[in-house]
């Protein structure tokens, strides 16, 4: 028996599947199976980090529903991940953010996003706040630079906190030996397993959506969000250093380094959310976990918020529309970062954890 | 749907849908018939794995060489030479270009893995099994432009001297309908789900036969077939039969309800008496004897009976064994006589004699002095806890069928083939399968009779 009546059935699910194997050749989530005969609940949520629920066991399975045996591996292992997210919360005490995902975000999205409205009104002035305001240090005449610096960076450093005792607890539950290490040949195993999706092809084809015809849409849109978010990040960054490195302020040209970074990082932050979202609406209820539809959408709504303002933003810099729309960029990003640890972000970091241990098996077991 | 189709094919598993897709390649318009509803599509299709095919080198998925000489030897040694030569040397010649043809109609190999199964050499795996590869040909055959109809009971067919006019269909909506074609493959399996036809040959021993396939496998199209004239062939009581857990559904368990560990313990029946050398021979063929075994068995039930040592020897199993501290316990547990298990266990075990174990060859772990003796990896049962599976015969599919020539024809009572009939697959393996089986061979038979019967039905169509 295990801790939760989701990781019983992923455990007799599991117990179907090893006794028959067919599926081996279609992602990493069966071999690691076919490693254990018996599942802790750590294997349990180990496996479950590493399905990338691309449905091709659902299609193939002989023993799918309306079968007695009624194996649906996505729709189970997807429940059982979402379950770990919150057994996995650092702190504890606000794993429960994850049973009401969507709202929680939602509500912090909007008073965030509030926050700045209103204390760029408190501390400016009408003709400051609605003002044109251009070149070198436009955006510190409505918030000045070291006090973004000092919000933007205490938050994101507790996001990376909070995400680091998280996965370390969840290490601590799928490694062998306990805790044990991650070797390097692994780590760069994993980091091309994620960056390509690997897991994410159905056995080649594609990933299963509305019906039993495969494509890579659901591929090609991640791959979008995930690296227009990584480009938005690496523009920030660069303008970080840009600015403490050679005294450059934002905003930058259009040409420059930062700018063209974040416009097709925005872009892809745009374009990828909106097929990602599709896609969910339009696949196979039978894959999907349904009751964490609240989490997903609103991550992919704060990634897709944060593109879009951040895209506006750059289009009307140089309008009285700036002030307003640095607001609700700093609120989207600002929201962003704090709910990182308590939402869907958080997939990445397990699945790439769970990937590196697979790669370990992989290299023990050769 | 149009009134007349160039090619009818009735059933919808491998066979079939090869069947389908070279005739409509071939230029004929194609209807598919299927019996099941959609999600139990494929017949026994559905809980195949790999095939197998002649090659002459290895090959990216395939370990090694596999001489058509080889195969026929392997197709000889396994039926016991009740197999029609002709048909089975051009079988085995055509399974070589099947390899590739398959892939042409979407279907994925896979590098063979892990499990029990020593097969890498000769057999190609699916990638995702069986049920992928028929999703991959019912995709093909959409594109293709394949009319299928699921849930499609055929009635009646109107057969004329050896020349198909038409078929009758139960539609579950729109009630009766005929359908006419130029040409006929039929391609509906045999008739293991028809527990009736099954006790004319084996008595009331069929109840207590499980189906490891779905049970829309009733034979009706055969049985039509040999209602109106078509030649039979095979043995009706010969068929695929493996031991599989007693406690499996009545139908559709599929693969995962084998056992695979005969030969690390003994087999027992309900008096708790050993019947069979449990140590005859190696994976496969030691897999697909029990199940006939146990059929002849008082109640059609056995034990394989072991112990705690060799629990991971094996496969893991869906249904966990019977456990107990002492053999007294086990046998309680399994509602057997205490006193004669202990006395089977004692005399075996007195009986093994010492050798070096080593399950992948034909080892020199032996019993001596007792009948029937365990020839190979004997070694005794001492290890508490004593574990044990009930099992019951498995019946994967049946043998009777239509007999056929080369190109898949029909042929009639009266020796002369059939202006229109083609057959392929299961309906039609008791011509290459008099008895026994060798893993991967159905899907053999089905797709290169069905890629010939779809080839011809087509060519007579257009003629």
């Amino acid at each position: 028996m295990h801790g939760t009546r989701i990781l019983d059935e992923a455990d007799r699910l599991m117990t179907v599947c090893n006794s028959c194997r067919y599926c081996e050749g279609l992602c990493a989530v069966f071999p690691a199976m076919e490693m254990r005969r018996a599942f802790s609940d750590g294997d349990l949520n180990y496996l479950a980090n590493l399905c990338h629920s691309c449905g091709a066991c659902y299609v193939d399975c002989q023993f799918s529903p309306p079968h007695e045996f009624n194996v649906n591996v996505p729709q189970t292992l997807a429940v059982a991940r979402a379950e770990s997210y919150a057994a996995y919360a650092w702190p504890q005490a606000l794993s429960g953010a994850f049973a009401r995902n969507g709202l929680v975000v939602s509500i912090i999205a909007a008073l965030s996003m509030a926050a700045f409205i209103l204390g760029f009104a408190a501390l400016n002035d009408h003709s400051v706040l609605f003002g044109v305001h251009t070149g070198p240090g436009a955006f510190y005449k409505l918030m000045p630079h070291n006090a973004m610096a000092a919000l933007f960076s205490g938050a994101f450093l507790y996001a990376i906190l909070a995400l680091v005792m998280s996965v370390r607890g969840f290490w601590r539950d799928i490694g062998t030996p306990i805790g044990g290490r991650a070797d390097g040949g692994s780590v760069l195993q994993a980091i091309r397993d994620a960056g390509e999706l690997r897991y994410l092809h159905g056995g080649g084809v594609g990933c299963y959506n509305e019906d039993d015809k495969p494509t890579d849409r659901r591929k090609l849109y991640h791959h979008l969000t995930f690296y227009g978010f990584l480009l938005c990040f690496a523009a920030t960054s660069v303008a970080t250093l840009y600015h403490y490195l050679i005294g450059r302020e934002a905003p930058y040209p259009w040409w420059d380094l930062p700018v063209v970074l974040g416009t097709i990082g925005g872009i892809g932050l745009i374009i990828g959310p909106v097929g990602l979202c599709a896609a969910k609406m339009r696949r196979d209820p039978a894959l999907l976990d349904e009751n964490r539809y609240g989490m997903d959408i609103g991550f992919i709504a704060m990634l897709f918020l944060t593109g879009l303002t951040g895209m506006t933003l750059l289009v009307l810099r140089e309008t009285a529309a700036m002030g307003p729309l640095l607001a609700l960029h700093l609120g989207a990003v600002f929201a962003l970062f704090i709910t990182m640890p308590y939402g869907k972000f958080v997939h990445g970091i397990y699945r790439f954890a769970a990937l590196v241990r697979y790669a370990q098996e992989r290299r023990t077991a050769a | 749907m149009g009134s007349k189709y160039d090619v009818l094919v009735i059933g919808g598993g491998n066979a079939a849908l090869c069947a389908a897709i070279s005739a409509r390649r071939g230029g004929a318009s194609v209807l598919v018939l299927e019996g099941a509803p959609k999600f139990y599509r494929g017949g026994n299709t559905r809980h195949t794995r790999n095939m197998r095919c002649a090659h002459d080198a290895a090959t990216e998925i395939l370990t090694g060489p596999y001489t058509e000489e080889e195969f026929w030897e392997d197709l000889l040694r396994v039926t016991g030479g009740q197999t029609d030569e002709v048909l089975a040397r051009h079988m085995i010649r055509e399974s070589k270009d099947i390899l590739n043809w398959i892939v042409e109609q979407g279907v994925r190999w896979q590098p063979s893995l892990g499990g029990t199964l020593s097969l890498g050499r000769t057999n190609s795996f699916f990638l995702g099994g069986g049920r992928a590869m028929l999703n991959a040909l019912y995709l093909t055959a959409e594109r293709l432009g394949i009319d299928v109809e699921y849930d499609a009971e055929v009635t009646d067919l109107v057969i004329e001297d050896g020349m198909f006019l038409a078929a009758r269909l139960k539609r579950p909506i729109n009630g009766e309908t005929e359908i006419r074609a130029t040409s006929l493959v039929a391609a509906a399996g045999g008739f293991e789900a028809n527990i009736e036809w099954l006790k004319q040959y084996w008595g009331e021993a069929a109840d207590n036969f499980l189906i490891r396939g779905t049970p829309h496998n009733r034979g009706s199209i055969l049985k039509m077939l040999l209602d109106k004239g078509v030649q039979e062939v095979g043995d009706p009581t010969q068929c695929h039969a493996v031991a599989i857990d007693a406690r499996a559904p009545k139908f559709d368990g599929g693969i995962i309800t084998r056992h695979d560990s005969v030969v690390f313990g003994i087999v027992v029946n309900k008096h708790s008496q050993r019947f069979y050398d449990e140590g005859e021979d190696i994976w496969p063929k030691r897999y697909a004897i029990w199940g006939r075994l146990v059929a002849a068995q008082p109640d059609q039930i056995a034990y394989i009976v072991f112990d705690s040592t060799v629990v991971t020897s094996f496969m893991p199993t869906l249904f966990p064994p019977v456990a107990g501290q002492t053999i007294a316990e086990l046998a309680d547990k399994l509602e057997l006589d205490p006193a004669a298990l202990e006395k089977t266990v004692t005399e075996f075990n007195a009986a093994v004699r010492p050798g070096t174990f080593d399950h992948t060859i034909l080892d020199d772990c032996r019993t001596e002095g007792i009948t029937p003796s365990k020839t190979h990896w004997a070694r005794r049962i001492e290890t508490p806890p004593y574990l044990a599976y009930p099992v019951r015969p498995g019946i994967t599919f049946t043998y009777l069928g239509t007999r056929v020539n080369k190109e898949a024809r029909m042929v009639m009572a009266d020796g002369k083939p059939s202006a229109n009939m083609f057959a392929a697959g299961e309906i039609m393996a008791g011509n290459v399968l008099g008895k026994g089986y060798a893993a991967g061979m159905g899907m053999t038979i089905g797709s290169v009779f069905g890629r010939i019967a779809g080839q011809e039905a087509a060519k007579h169509a257009r003629n």
